[in-house]
């Protein structure tokens, strides 16, 4: 009897024990354990498959994707809101800096309220890919890896592969040159193939994995595939638009920092499809 | 009796607990706002916040890297001995693996022995995947498995401040360290 009491006591005392990182909020330490919160936004399945990334070394290397689950449309203002809300560590005036850069939540005037003319239904921009990823997490999902995002993007509204159509090109290159997009709400245009929407002309969107793109001289080797980013990119003239557009989206994609708040870069949540 | 063990148990609890007692506030902007758990080449547990109080110098490698990491290794190495002993103590090289489930404890104490980094300044890390990935985006650290075996990487050496903030950066392979150098020393002689 005596030693089960002995464990029951040291059990407690662990649990008293490790329950102390949460009093370090009080010394503006990020707390890190995220509260769940209820999101009932629509996902729908994207069927694996192969496609061929812009700018692989080998023209026959193909990338696998398996099925997965997208977010239908990007996620919003008011969506983000319910998040800080449960989750004070990430609102404007607790994130830590190493997370977000002073830009986070640009638009809001405080941490719950945000500037006039705000839509609650547009997507939340101003955004890290670290408070991007820790909503993710706290509504059970997570980040699409580039590949799926830009496997499920190949679609236009009838086929998954609309890549060698050139008008689709032409519409995805049109809607890049369309600036201060952000203030709109999500799903107005139609959904894609999959019933995804909002692919493009809303907002540039984070991936998990964005830093694999790398600016060329930063490679392990000579001979690795993102030199051929700017190869691709020196290519554009003589062919291939498509790959212009991907080149718009890989180049944007290595420029940024997981810290980095911009005003027209939003994220959708993606998932393992059971 | 069972009053005796709650007073014994009772002062365990706060002896330990009193060694977290008071901690220092965080700077918004210090690495050491990560709560990720690493674990050093020897096995042992740590979050980055136990080095607190010490000049940072941090890479990202991995030991079956034979191209860049070799090189960057030597950086460190080069930067070390330029810095000199005088304040090791208060001092860490900090290695980090970029593929933790290859880099084992052992291959990880290995590598320090085999480029002659065993003093107590040398520190070899690895956490799991997505821990490992949010320190290499606080680095800005590039970084894709292109084959089982194979990475490629940005090559950034960081210099970090006694509490934890960013205070200098190199991208490059055999760089001039010589910047490097008076960096971390200038953060050696800060509080």
């Amino acid at each position: 009897m005596k030693p089960l009491f002995a464990i029951c006591l040291a059990s407690l005392i662990l649990l008293s024990c490790e329950s102390y990182p949460g009093q370090e909020a009080a010394f503006s330490s990020y707390k890190h354990e995220l509260i769940h919160i209820a999101n009932n936004k629509k996902q729908v399945p994207v069927e694996g498959g192969f496609f061929k990334p812009f700018f692989e070394v080998d023209e026959n290397e193909l990338e696998a994707v398996r099925s997965f689950l997208i977010d239908e449309t990007p996620v919003t203002n008011a969506e983000y809101l319910e998040f800080v809300k449960a989750n004070p560590q990430w609102r404007k005036s607790n994130v830590p800096r190493i997370y977000a850069d002073d830009s986070y939540l640009k638009n809001w005037i405080n941490d719950t309220v945000f500037a006039q003319g705000v839509l609650p239904d547009a997507p939340v921009t101003n955004i890290s890919w670290f408070a991007a990823r820790a909503y993710a997490q706290s509504v059970g999902k997570r980040l699409p890896t580039i590949e799926e995002w830009e496997y499920a993007a190949r679609a236009d509204e009838s086929t998954p592969d609309a890549t060698s159509k050139p008008e689709f090109t032409q519409f995805i290159l049109k809607s890049y040159q369309n600036k201060s997009t952000n203030n709109r709400e999500v799903g107005e245009e139609g959904p894609n193939y999959w019933g995804i929407y909002d692919m493009y002309g809303l907002v540039w969107e984070w991936t998990e994995n964005f830093n694999e793109i790398m600016i060329t001289g930063e490679s392990r080797n000579d001979n690795s595939k993102s030199e051929n980013l700017f190869c691709a990119g020196a290519a554009i003239s003589t062919q291939d638009l498509t790959n212009y557009a991907a080149f718009i989206r890989y180049a944007m994609r290595g420029s940024l920092k997981a810290n980095y708040c911009v005003n027209n870069l939003g994220f959708r949540c993606a998932k393992d499809l059971k | 009796m069972k009053k005796f063990i709650i007073a014994v148990l009772s002062c365990l609890f706060f002896v330990s607990c009193q060694q977290n007692e008071e901690p220092k506030e965080i700077l918004s902007n210090s690495i050491f706002q990560l709560d990720s758990d690493w674990e050093t080449q020897d096995g042992e547990k740590i979050k980055l916040a136990s080095l607190q109080g010490k000049t940072l110098v941090m890479v990202m490698i991995y030991t079956s890297c034979k191209t860049a990491c070799p090189r960057l290794t030597a950086d460190m190495r080069r930067i070390d001995m330029e810095v000199g002993d005088k304040h090791s103590d208060e001092t860490r090289y900090v290695l980090i693996s970029i593929d933790p489930k290859a880099d084992t404890t052992e291959k990880m104490k290995q590598y320090l022995k085999d480029n002659e980094m065993t003093g107590e300044q040398w520190m070899f890390i690895r956490s799991d995947e997505a821990s490992t990935k949010e320190l290499a985006n606080v680095l800005a650290v590039k970084y894709k498995q292109i084959s089982p075996i194979d990475f490629s990487h940005s090559n950034i050496i960081s210099v970090f401040s006694k509490n934890g903030v960013l205070a200098y950066q190199k991208d490059g392979l055999e760089i001039d360290i010589s910047s490097v150098v008076q960096e971390v020393k200038k953060q050696q002689k800060a509080n």
